[in-house]
């Protein structure tokens, strides 16, 4: 009699009744309609999609023009400019409303019942909308970021990453992975906290998701405009750290416990020099609103706040460095460090559960990488000024030509698109430290580092309004050196960037580091 | 239904916030403001009642996160930023780090003695009769038939707020920074090694 070890005991395959199975019949229905309609024609739809998007917002915009001024109105005083946003970030002077809509029924002797109008007053139809969108922009964050961050790590290891699924460069990886995370069994570990096992995956997107409320893409692409938007991203991605925290503990496992106790230790501790170097460019500014930091950095290049002074230097610096801490990427990603911890706080988890974590990291990512565009490199604004006829010019071709080329989401995109591609650049490149060497790193070195720019570029900004001529002068000469060796760095990684894409047939393994310029 | 009794709760509660927001003048916001208001209400009892450590901190999350949320209703945006960063951000995290640092057990259960369950219900009272009073003793104008000022845009600016912060209140600010330096400076002689 042998006997064969069942490391669990096999469960009876659940059987659909009801609403689920109702749902489940759908599903199948529907994949066999649309599954060949999607095979065939793939472009084609995705096209569809993309322009019937883009014509919703737009047709929505339209009708709901002078609620969104009413609005605007209330929240911002008459300061701020009104508009409803279009692509590319212009805006659009006049168009139908819900009043006119109503008051065009009354003529017709249509019975508008008012009350029944309220749930579509106070912007309702737009949040949901946005909300959607907000929703849309995160999930393609992910997809497209695990894609890329795999495509990333196989051409640095001399591989080529995914390149099967979809044709072109295994482009729909992330979406076969997706479908396959969904299909898998939610396994809750027997011993776990079941509750909090549950919220801690939730309390991890929401806040991200939360982000993108107050995250400005354009001066008009922001969800709410709010006049704290910094803080809010700040507390947003503070509260992220909880979910960590309580998926290791509810997992009861002593790996993701760990985990979870790293991660609170490091996020703790570089939130501080994150939110002071995040000080230095607020000092400058005088505000907390991202559209204020942005509106002080539309004259090109010279005029961003990476270049306002050495201070603003640094402090970009030790952000990016904290930023990279606080949303747990390599060199700092020990809370799921898979050598010794398994993979940490989200050992435990399987399923569309643990892509929710996923979910979370890249929208985290990107988040902090706009953070770092708004406050530092120029926000939405393109490294050259905008002519002033352009600029002044209402008409809607000139805004077009303005948002392509000058200002606009597109050109924030790009930056934080960029910026994420350093990040995996980064997570691919350096080794994992010790927590030990995290801690000191942030106590003994980035700390008092951040506190004496915050001290310096205090006097720095007082001298800049009081102390005259001679010191204008030497913090003009100063941006301008700190703007040629920001040029001189990009155009250096540029070059890099174009001689490994124009030998990546010849560079293999360690040979690579032989063929660079100037080995 | 294993869910079913909770699930029909939240669903009654849900009715009733409706209810009570469509007999307002303002159905939106009451709707959002008695949802908030129940789920503060709520988790801040079950963070009383509840005897696991990292349930409460949990509760404790959602009392936390509610009043930030009915700041946001108000448009006291720094209030809320500040009421994440500080209190959910800042506080709680310790809170569960100190939990799950210093207790033997980590999976410990409060078991509190009478004595105590009578001085904190002693202290609550007496807490909320105070609030009671403050808050009858101030004017509320919007009651008093006022009507309704743009709440949102006469509300305090980030700047007029730092501005009162280090003119009008200045001492009790310094004081305040004064309080937490030592506090400081007390859990930094507390947590260095010891001397050998």
């Amino acid at each position: 009699m042998s006997r064969v070890y069942v490391p669990w005991t096999p469960r009876p395959t659940p059987h659909y009744r009801g609403p689920a199975r109702l749902l489940a019949g759908m599903a199948v229905l529907m994949y066999r309609v649309f599954g060949p309609v999607v095979r065939t024609l793939p472009g084609p739809i995705l096209l569809g999609a993309t322009v019937g998007a883009g014509v919703l917002a737009w047709a929505v915009g339209l009708l709901y023009y002078d609620v969104n001024q009413a609005l605007e109105a209330l929240h911002h005083g008459a300061a701020k400019p009104a508009g409803w946003a279009l692509p590319l970030g212009m805006t659009i002077e006049s168009a139908w409303s819900v009043r006119q809509l109503e008051d065009v029924g009354r003529s017709l002797g249509l019975w508008m019942p008012g009350r029944a109008m309220w749930v579509f007053q106070f912007l309702l139809v737009r949040d949901v909308v946005g909300l959607l969108g907000i929703i849309t922009f995160v999930s393609l964050v992910a997809v497209i970021g695990i894609w890329g961050e795999r495509k990333v790590a196989g051409h640095m290891q001399s591989r080529p990453g995914p390149m099967r699924v979809g044709g072109w460069h295994g482009w729909s990886q992330s979406v076969a992975d997706g479908i396959k995370l969904l299909s898998k069994e939610d396994l809750i570990p027997r011993s776990a906290d079941g509750v909090l096992f549950r919220l801690a995956p939730y309390l991890a997107f929401v806040p991200a998701l939360a982000g993108f409320i107050a995250l400005p893409f354009s001066a008009y692409w922001v969800f709410r405009d709010l006049d704290v938007s910094l803080l809010f991203l700040l507390a947003v991605l503070g509260i992220e750290v909880l979910s960590v925290i309580l998926a290791g503990w509810a997992s009861n496992n002593k790996w993701s416990l760990f985990g979870g106790m790293r991660e609170a230790c490091q996020v703790v501790s570089y939130e501080i020099p994150m939110g002071m170097s995040l000080l230095i460019p607020v000092m400058v500014c005088e505000s907390l609103r991202f559209n204020d930091m942005a509106a002080r950095q539309d004259a090109g290049w010279f005029s961003w706040l990476a270049f306002h002074s050495p201070w603003t230097f640094i402090a970009m610096f030790t952000y990016f460095i904290s930023s990279l801490a606080s949303c747990k990427r390599a060199p700092f990603d020990l809370p799921e460090g898979e050598s010794e911890l398994v993979s940490g706080f989200h050992t435990e988890y399987s399923g569309f559960r643990w892509s929710l974590f996923f979910f979370a990291e890249y929208a985290a990512m990107f988040i902090v990488s706009g953070i770092l565009v708004i406050a530092f490199l120029g926000a939405w604004h393109a490294p050259w000024p905008a002519p002033d006829w352009l600029r002044e010019n209402q008409g809607l071709g000139y805004q077009f030509l303005h948002g392509l080329a000058f200002s606009g989401p597109i050109w924030f995109i790009i930056k934080c698109a960029l910026l994420v591609w350093l990040q995996m650049w980064l997570r691919w490149t350096l080794p994992r430290i010790r927590i030990d060497q995290v801690l000191y790193s942030c106590i003994q070195v980035m700390l008092p580092l951040v506190m004496v720019c915050l001290l310096a570029s205090t006097f720095w900004e007082l001298w800049l309004g009081s102390a005259g001529e001679a010191f204008s002068l030497l913090a003009y000469i100063v941006s301008r050196i700190l703007g040629i060796i920001g040029l001189i760095a990009l155009f250096a990684t540029l070059y890099v960037i174009a001689h490994g894409f124009s030998n990546r047939r010849t560079l293999v393994g360690t040979m690579a580091v032989d063929l660079l310029p100037g080995a | 239904m294993k869910y079913g009794l909770s699930i029909a709760a939240g669903l009654g509660v849900l009715g009733l916030a409706c209810l009570a927001a469509l007999l307002s003048r303002n159905p939106l916001d009451a709707f959002v403001f008695y949802c908030f208001g129940g789920l503060m209400m709520g988790s801040s009892l079950a963070v009383v009642i509840t005897r696991n450590i990292v349930h409460t901190a949990v509760w404790l999350l959602g009392t936390l996160g509610s009043a930030a949320c009915l700041f946001f209703l108000m448009a006291a945006n720094l209030l809320a930023a500040v009421q994440l960063i500080v209190y959910a951000g800042g506080i709680l995290i310790l809170i569960v780090f100190g939990v799950m640092l210093t207790a033997r057990n980590p999976y410990m259960r409060t078991q509190p003695k009478r004595g105590e369950v009578v001085m904190a219900c002693l202290a609550g009272v007496i807490l909320f009769g105070a609030l009671v009073g403050v808050s009858m003793a101030g004017p509320w104008p919007v009651l008093a038939g006022a009507p309704e000022a743009g709440s949102a845009a006469t509300a305090a600016s980030v700047r007029e707020f730092g501005n009162a912060l280090l003119t009008q209140y200045l001492i009790p600010f310094e004081a305040a920074s004064a309080l937490l330096l030592s506090v400081l400076i007390g859990a930094a002689y507390l947590a260095r090694p010891e001397k050998r």
